[in-house]
């Protein structure tokens, strides 16, 4: 059966919400760990969680996982969005899409790409140097680097950008899951819309507010 | 009957004129004047089809039935909305009192490579009817018919089943999905099957089926944007697309033919 339910329209719904589910989990433990530099303890509750994510050997296997779920991720939508074109080969002259759904939910293909785009800048920050640490068996201060790299203006909006990006598709995309996965029930589905909406505003918050603190100097 | 009883409008109309499935349409603007607020839509476009008539050139081409908002016939996009700019109403059920003297009204066929045009505002909607044959039924026996009360059905069941039946196969939804997925229709007719007694001997090879056949006819795909339920006219719910999608995550799990 297996191959034949990811062939199907609904099958591939369910695999879009299960990998943005398990991204979104991994936000929770990016988000967490980073709001440890809030503590203004120089960076020392931080930089151990870091060091410990750099090197601790079930970490390294989920992230082998984290990364094949956000290909997964891309991929599919990238199909989805090439075969959604296919479906209306003429296109509307008047659209009004307000009328019936929010903007984001409507351009969470753009949002991906900006977040696709956002997180080439991100990674080639902190993650290869972290990476290139531990191969050479090095000392890393990830605290320190945040505080050069969050120096710069520019690289603080690009930043602001990303969350903001990250905002609006976890917004659509939080509740949107639970829907694909089929777990819509009249008790709970406005509980999970809640949950989602408060999730995306506090992770993308905490999230803006360390490149914003940090140029700042509010977190020395 | 609201504002404007007896006023009339005077409106440009853009209407989308296409001479078979094959040739490349393009828009036609046609000025009318002394258009009664108390008629529907599709009589203004009666009035308009007498007036081309009357000039010798072609009417136009667009689907109706029944005129009551009953029989999923009526199809047109109105100024960038199925069915235009009332919600829960087919076209047949929309009035010019919902517009303004002088407007400018944009009528476009429903867009989706699964409804071809056949000619000007009138698609295709044969694959609705082919996504019913492959499973949208019960198998009976027939024979006397039996009384009302042998199967027990719950109240709430009998309501949600109810909810779900009352599609029309409009394909509104389908005209109103960015992404021309065809999930809201599809879902409600394996939910009105799922959720009562008679249903459950083909529940997982109807589910089976009916998707299997929706993503053979070119339908996009879902993105829960809930535009559909939006502009459903029967109000049908996308509870119904979470339903099919449990159903059919659990069919292909389980089922074993």
């Amino acid at each position: 059966m297996s191959t034949g339910f990811l062939k199907t329209s609904v099958g591939k719904k369910v695999l879009m919400g299960l990998t943005g589910l398990f991204l979104v989990s991994f936000l929770v433990v990016h988000v967490s760990l980073n709001a440890t530099i809030f503590m203004m303890d120089g960076g020392q509750t931080f930089n151990s969680g870091a060091d410990f994510m750099a090197h601790n050997p079930v970490i390294r296997i989920v992230e082998i996982v984290l990364f094949a779920g956000l290909i997964i991720h891309i991929l599919q939508a990238l199909t989805l969005t090439l075969a959604n074109k296919k479906a209306r080969p003429v296109a509307y002259a008047k659209i009004d899409g307000a009328a019936n759904s929010s903007w984001y939910s409507r351009s969470m293909g753009i949002l991906g790409s900006l977040l696709l785009l956002f997180l080439v800048t991100h990674l080639s920050h902190f993650w290869i140097d972290t990476k290139i640490a531990v191969f050479k068996h090095q000392e890393h201060n990830t605290y320190l680097e945040m505080k050069e790299v969050f120096s710069h203006w520019y690289v603080v909006l690009i930043y602001l950008v990303g969350v903001i990006a990250l905002c609006y598709h976890l917004l659509h995309g939080f509740q949107s899951a639970f829907q694909s996965l089929g777990l819509n029930h009249k008790k709970y589905t406005p509980l999970i819309k809640k949950v989602g909406v408060w999730f995306s505003i506090i992770v993308c918050l905490l999230f803006a507010a360390m490149p914003v603190c940090m140029f700042l100097n509010i977190v020395q | 009957m609201g504002s404007g009883h007896g006023t009339e409008l005077n409106l440009t109309l853009k209407v989308w004129r296409q001479k078979n499935t094959k040739a490349s349409g393009s828009f036609e603007t046609h000025q009318l004047t002394g258009i009664s607020t108390d008629m529907s839509f599709l009589e203004m476009f009666d009035v308009l089809n007498e007036k081309l008539i009357h000039e010798g050139k072609e009417a136009i081409a667009f689907d109706h039935d029944c005129r009551e908002g009953i029989c999923g016939m009526c199809s047109m996009y109105i100024n960038g909305r199925p069915h235009g700019p009332k919600n829960g109403v087919t076209t047949c059920q929309l009035h010019m009192r919902s517009f303004k003297n002088g407007d400018t009204i944009v009528v476009e066929p429903w867009r989706s490579a699964a409804f071809p045009v056949i000619k000007d505002l009138a698609v295709d909607r044969g694959a609705f009817d082919r996504i019913i044959a492959s499973g949208g039924y019960v198998s009976v026996n027939t024979g006397n018919a039996r009384d009302a009360n042998n199967i027990l059905i719950p109240k709430d069941a009998a309501d949600e089943a109810f909810g779900a039946a009352a599609c029309i196969g409009c394909g509104a939804c389908v005209a109103a999905c960015k992404n021309g997925s065809a999930m809201l229709f599809v879902s409600a007719k394996v939910s009105q099957l799922a959720l009562l007694p008679q249903g459950q001997v083909e529940r997982k090879a109807r589910v089976l089926k009916m998707v299997a056949a929706m993503d053979e006819e070119g339908f996009g795909n879902c993105t829960n944007t809930g535009a559909c339920e939006a502009e459903c006219p029967k109000g049908i719910s996308l509870e119904n697309i979470a339903r099919m999608n449990r159903e059919l995550t659990s069919a292909a799990l389980t089922y074993t033919k």
